[in-house]
């Protein structure tokens, strides 16, 4: 009976030790365990995110076998200059995000105050770059819907110097299609955006928690499984890019 | 009262589990700057004409790309087993997803073309 007792109190003060350490919480039996635990969850989050934006890329590339004219002519209307910048500012981006968790380990507080900082700064420039995209967009009428305007992919504007067409002109037909490109255009980095707004909302969470201290003290998870979330957020970016802006150069 | 009741002592002795790595900025710095390199090669093939090469090249960039976030940013090359059986088993089962509906996709019409 003594010996019950005694386990109990050993435990129980076990326990409390446990309790005190976010890095370690009671349910898991080491510190390494829970870290293991949590980016296995993480991951787990991100496969269903996987599965979301990989149904949206399936659904471009039959749409693209389909009404292929139609998707080179609409694709070719993005601007590759733009999307390049926005490329390396999202690298940037998870570049900073990256050296983010190095410091929490290294428990560097105000060097990892200032690479959150620069993710989020890096994060709101491609916002901005995204914004005078969509604008340019929605100046030439080319958002899918009741104004949508065909004109510039029946009759191409012709080349100042050799008089031909810039691009292959379209069928009315064909030319109603370059809506579906831009449905899934909007669909796609829309949802890609909506990510990044969000993350840009978790930084700004993020921040102020770690100027007071919260991750430099052994407790890395929350930045590190956020820091998982902005690489996949690049992932995806690091796919649209090439299939949006680049494939439909050189039609076959 | 057993000790064993409430521990499994596999969770501490694993050594997978005990294992952990701090990827360093140097590494961090490699990986960007391959990944800036690779931004300017996929934009410059492009501009190339290569036929059907074209979008070949594109996704194989993107994906060399994607594996290196993936392998270094995201740290997978350091984790444990389970976390490498978790990651590689998602993108399995997206690349059946795939290949079912395509499989589906291109037969409908099977010897009407």
């Amino acid at each position: 009976m003594d010996n019950v007792t005694v386990a109990t109190e050993t435990h129980a003060a076990h326990e409390e030790h446990h309790v005190s350490l976010p890095q370690h919480r009671h349910h898991f039996e080491t510190p390494e365990q829970q870290r293991e635990a949590g980016t296995f969850g993480m991951w787990l989050f991100l496969l269903t995110e996987i599965m979301f934006f990989g149904g949206l890329f399936f659904a471009y590339l039959l749409y693209r076998n389909w009404y292929n004219p139609a998707f080179v002519a609409a694709s070719n209307q993005l601007n590759i200059p733009l999307g390049t910048t926005n490329t390396a500012v999202l690298i940037t981006s998870g570049f900073f995000m990256a050296l983010a968790v190095w410091a929490a380990e290294v428990r560097k507080k105000t060097f990892l105050v200032a690479t959150l900082l620069l993710a989020t700064i890096f994060g709101l420039v491609f916002l901005g770059v995204k914004y005078f995209e969509y604008k340019e967009k929605w100046e030439k009428h080319h958002i899918p819907g009741a104004s949508f305007d065909i004109s510039e992919f029946v009759n191409p504007p012709r080349d100042a110097k050799t008089g031909k067409p810039v691009e292959e002109p379209l069928s009315p037909d064909m030319a109603q299609k370059t809506q579906v490109f831009f449905s899934l255009y909007f669909a796609m980095t829309g949802m890609h955006a909506l990510h990044m707004i969000i993350g840009v909302g978790l930084l700004l969470w993020l921040i102020p928690r770690a100027q007071r201290g919260d991750f430099t003290a052994g407790y890395v998870a929350p930045i590190e499984n956020f820091a998982l979330y902005w690489h996949f957020v690049d992932i995806v970016w690091i796919f649209l890019f090439p299939l949006l802006y680049l494939i439909n150069r050189h039609p076959v | 009262m057993n000790e064993h009741q409430h521990h499994d002592p596999g969770n501490i002795t694993n050594p997978e589990h005990a294992e952990h790595h701090i990827v360093t900025p140097k590494t961090y710095g490699i990986v960007f700057i391959t990944l800036l390199t690779f931004t300017g090669i996929t934009v410059w093939a492009a501009f190339v004409n290569l036929g059907i090469l074209n979008p070949m090249i594109a996704l194989a960039i993107a994906c060399t790309k994607a594996v290196i976030v993936i392998l270094f940013f995201m740290h997978v090359f350091f984790q444990s087993k389970l976390i490498k059986m978790t990651v590689a088993a998602g993108f399995f089962t997206f690349l059946i997803l795939v290949t079912m509906t395509l499989s589906d996709y291109i037969s409908r019409a099977w010897g009407l073309w």
